[in-house]
């Protein structure tokens, strides 16, 4: 089941990815059309408006707290993989086992729906 | 046992690069190097489900929080912050500190049997499944709680209090 010969189709699917990517990009720059542009054709252009201060601006915090409970809430889901695969087995302890482990985090859950964190104001 | 330190070597290139680049983003693309090394290592590991949990929690989810956080921060360099030596010295006890508690486990480490890494499938995510449901149960149902705080301690460091602000 282990032997690094059964890694060998996730290795060659790693490296089609890496060399379609490769091969596209290739390519297109050997047929795609030259044209040569000055220093004034690069820079950004809006509506004609002159370009002001940085495009690196801070953005909101909201973003993060989404991405961290989508986070959190993911490492849920992986432990469920290895209770699932042995639900039978584990029959009603495993079933009182996981659902406290839920359960709790279920308790998050409502925290932050209470909170409103998820809420766009 | 080559494997093993071709890779070794290039999580530790990886792992210098993430410290030494001076862009940030790019450190956090060394990083994410650094996990797929970690990846392949878990695999030589006999440790199947950990890699790919490796693979898509931490270079996938984990790795756009970090790309967060950086952009959370103002990155321009004229607005960056001056290190004060206070705070170097800080970071280097504490950096120390670390040092003295790797170094102080390595020591007490014992080298593990063999027979762990004889038998294939112990990483396969039923084998998994057995042992942390039943020898593993309560640090799986203490890592619930760990969750719990993580989720409590980010919506309070995130959301403003209207009624006290």
């Amino acid at each position: 089941m282990s032997a690094p010969v059964d890694y060998l189709p996730i290795i060659m699917q790693l490296l089609v990815a890496l060399g379609f990517v490769a091969l596209t990009m290739g390519i297109t720059h050997l047929i795609g059309p030259k044209r040569k542009t000055t220093d004034v054709k690069l820079t950004a252009f809006e509506s004609g408006i002159e370009v002001i201060g940085n495009a690196r601006q801070p953005f909101s915090i909201k973003y993060f707290v989404v991405a961290i409970l989508f986070v959190l809430f993911d490492v849920e889901v992986i432990f469920m993989y290895p209770w699932a695969v042995n639900f039978r087995e584990f029959g009603l302890n495993g079933l009182i086992e996981m659902f406290i482990f839920m359960g709790t985090l279920l308790l998050g859950f409502i925290y932050v729906i209470k909170k409103k964190a998820l809420e766009w104001d | 046992m080559s494997l093993f330190y071709v890779v070794a070597f290039l999580s530790i290139i990886f792992a210098l690069l993430v410290i030494f680049t001076k862009n940030p983003v790019h450190s956090v693309l060394y990083l994410i190097a650094t996990f797929f090394t970690f990846t392949i290592h878990y695999i030589i590991l006999n440790a199947q489900f950990l890699a790919v949990v490796n693979f898509i929690v931490y270079m996938g989810a984990i790795m756009v929080l970090f790309l967060f956080v950086l952009m959370l921060m103002n990155l321009n360099t004229d607005t960056e912050p001056m290190k004060s030596t206070l705070l170097k010295v800080v970071g280097a006890i504490a950096g120390g500190c670390l040092l003295v508690t790797l170094v102080g486990s390595m020591k007490t480490l014992s080298s593990a049997s063999t027979t762990a890494m004889d038998n294939t499938g112990i990483g396969l995510v039923e084998n998994l499944g057995k042992v942390l449901f039943s020898d593993f149960l309560l640090p799986f149902e203490l890592s619930s709680i760990l969750l719990l705080a993580a989720m409590v301690g980010a919506v309070l460091l995130a959301k403003k209090d209207n009624k006290t602000a």
